[in-house]
């Protein structure tokens, strides 16, 4: 008997017990719905994770500075300078791991444009800082190591902070605008990064060279870095050594003693990010876990039906015997049964879990992408819970001797 | 052995336990069935008539013994090879009709050629043509529910003879009707056995026994007498009965 044959039988036996049949292939349905949407949910979440740290920046390390004490109150990382720009140029060269790194100043200003003013957060930076955060400019250029050698009044900005200030659509670039009453040449608009983790707009920002920050907006004393410094290892799994390395590097360079503390601290934010990658991987492993448990109780129940069915149709199977049916015919023909309910299942359980997953995504607002090898692997999974589960009464059935068949009451 | 036995059988021997007691359902049978014949086998119940039956049927391995079909020995092939002897050389026809409910005539009768391999219009041509034998060429899409007893059995015997088998082995063809039906089926049976075909049958009713060209009996799983006779002719087949 040929393939097709086998499994138009086993289709036919199964739709004379249609309400049966349907029944049975519920709990592959459940499973099966539950598999594609769990992954396809826990997939979601991850990307979301992903794309929410990847906008702050790739591979990042924060370096700060340290804290002061004034009779005994501390005032917390960053509120006493102690990175210097020496120990910059340090990062730079001496940290192999280290692909670039920043100094980057934020203030708060008021921008006059024209027709409009715009408060907003001003970073003062080096051209380096755009690649540490991946940030392309999508109008005009961004500054360069010249400008911020000469100190140039040249400011970028972000794309929420270019349309309040001159309207959306409108190109900004060449336009001037004020900055505590100096003129400020538009050099640049960043493209769209979005809201950070916090919910706070990446977008609604300035960004001028680091020396003009510092001999425009803030004082101080200019030997050390103002804000922090933000460092972009060579890769993800070189966050770490890289974090090392400069710890090393401002140790030898403050001449901190060997037990004391450090004078400033370092934020890995690939480590976070791995954490909840991590976190959701967890989670998503659980879930579909759950979901391939009540897969096996599907299953279970397919193996309940057909050893009924293998019971009810003893004779018949005795009959085919007698007319020539091998033991492998028999086998076949019960497996093939199987897992046509157990494929109809996974077949009926794919389309549930997409639109469950699509339901759950739409919901929580994240973006979901059907992976088609999870598809595969639930179909593939299904089909093999029918082998499986459907092996037992087949082999039961294709054992049955043709006489004893044929006398079964 | 001549070249035309169907059937040599030689001290079968079949023994089933029950409980701790053995039970001889066949006592050292020897037997030869040549081609052509339209034999029955009586016998009370107990009497091991149908074991005998099943033997020969390849349906039941006997515990002992050899037994030649078409003159191959086999009383002792692996499950697999007994299915393909009953496929190519045997065709069954039983009390209770065995027809696969809720499928139509013409499919019942396929059966035997769907496990032999035949392409799907071969077998429906064949099919059609040993329902039209039987007197059911305008019954091919009726389901069993929808046909009478004498039809369900003239069903079965369109498909014990679809695959042209060697030899026919009926159990208690007419037990299950009533004594008119009986007639015509043992009629159709005849008919079958005057084109050549070979039949063994199995039956209790010593009226039926009539009908055969040769009538063993059988008690306490030995034959007990062995008679050709000159058959009785069952009244001209009522085609749809």
């Amino acid at each position: 008997m040929r393939v097709f044959q086998t499994f138009a039988l086993a289709l036919r036996a199964l739709l004379l017990n249609k309400t049966r049949s349907l029944l049975t292939t519920l709990g592959i349905v459940i499973g099966v719905a539950s598999v594609i949407s769990m992954i396809g949910v826990g997939d979601g979440a991850r990307a979301r994770v992903q794309s929410l740290f990847s906008a702050m920046g790739t591979n990042m390390l924060i370096v700060l500075s340290g804290s002061t004490s004034s009779g005994g109150v501390m005032g917390g990382f960053g509120s006493m300078p102690t990175l210097t720009w020496e120990d910059l140029s340090a990062i730079q060269s001496q940290a192999p791991a280290v692909r670039v790194a920043a100094a980057v100043a934020n203030a708060r200003v008021t921008l006059v444009a024209e027709e409009a003013n715009w408060t907003t957060a001003i970073v003062g930076t080096s051209p380096e800082y755009f690649d540490i955060r991946s940030w392309q400019p999508q109008q005009g250029t961004l500054f360069s190591v010249d400008d911020v050698t000469s100190a140039a009044r040249y400011i970028v900005l972000g794309r929420t902070a270019a349309d309040k200030l001159f309207g959306s659509g409108v190109n900004p670039v060449g336009r001037s605008l004020r900055l505590r009453s100096m003129p400020f040449q538009v050099l640049g608009v960043l493209a769209r990064k979005g809201q950070s983790p916090m919910g706070s707009d990446y977008d609604d920002v300035a960004i001028v060279p680091m020396s003009t920050f510092q001999r425009r907006i803030q004082g101080g004393l200019h030997k050390y870095v103002p804000g922090v410094i933000m460092v972009s290892a060579r890769d993800q799994p070189s966050t770490a050594r890289a974090a090392r390395e400069i710890t090393g590097i401002l140790r030898d360079r403050h001449h901190i003693e060997h037990a004391a503390e450090d004078d400033f601290s370092i934020r890995n934010l690939s480590e976070m990010a791995e954490a909840q990658q991590q976190g959701t991987k967890a989670l998503t492993g659980l879930l579909a876990a759950v979901a391939v448990v009540s897969l096996l109780v599907g299953g279970i129940g397919i193996m309940n039906i057909m050893l009924v069915s293998v019971t009810e149709r003893t004779r018949e199977i005795g009959l085919r015997m007698a007319v020539g049916a091998k033991p492998w015919h028999v086998l076949s023909q019960f497996l093939v049964e199987a897992m046509t309910l157990a494929m109809a299942g996974g077949v009926v359980g794919i389309g549930l879990g997409i639109g469950g997953a699509r339901l759950v995504a739409s919901k929580l607002g994240w973006t979901f992408g059907t992976r088609l090898d999870s598809i595969l692997l639930a179909f593939g999974f299904s089909a093999l819970v029918g082998v499986i589960f459907g092996l037992y009464p087949a082999r039961k059935a294709s054992r049955l001797e043709p006489i004893d068949a044929l006398r079964y009451e | 052995m001549s070249d035309s036995a169907i059937i040599h059988a030689e001290q079968l021997v079949k023994t089933y336990k029950l409980g701790d007691e053995p039970v001889h359902a066949l006592d050292a049978v020897s037997l030869d069935i040549a081609r052509g014949e339209l034999v029955a086998i009586m016998g009370a119940s107990g009497s091991g008539k149908s074991t005998l039956l099943n033997v020969l049927g390849c349906l039941d391995r006997p515990t002992s013994g050899r037994y030649l079909l078409a003159g191959r020995d086999v009383s002792q092939l692996e499950r697999s090879e007994l299915a393909e002897v009953r496929n190519q050389l045997l065709g069954f026809v039983f009390q209770s009709f065995n027809l696969l409910p809720r499928t139509s005539a013409v499919e019942n009768v396929e059966l035997p050629l769907v496990y032999a391999g035949l392409a799907k219009s071969e077998r429906r041509a064949r099919a059609r043509a040993a329902l039209e034998r039987v007197g059911l060429g305008d019954r091919l899409q009726h389901r069993p529910a929808q046909l009478s007893g004498g039809q369900q059995q003239r069903v079965a015997i369109a498909r014990a003879l679809v695959n042209r088998p060697q030899l026919i082995l009926a159990d208690e063809p007419t037990g299950n009707l009533d004594s008119k039906t009986s007639t015509s089926i043992m009629a159709l049976l005849q008919e079958l056995w005057r084109d050549g075909q070979t039949v063994l049958f199995v039956t209790h009713e010593p009226d039926v026994a009539q009908f055969a060209s040769r009538v063993i009996v059988m008690r306490d799983g030995r034959i007990i007498s062995d008679d050709q006779q000159t058959p009785r002719l069952a009244a001209a087949s009522v085609r749809a009965a």
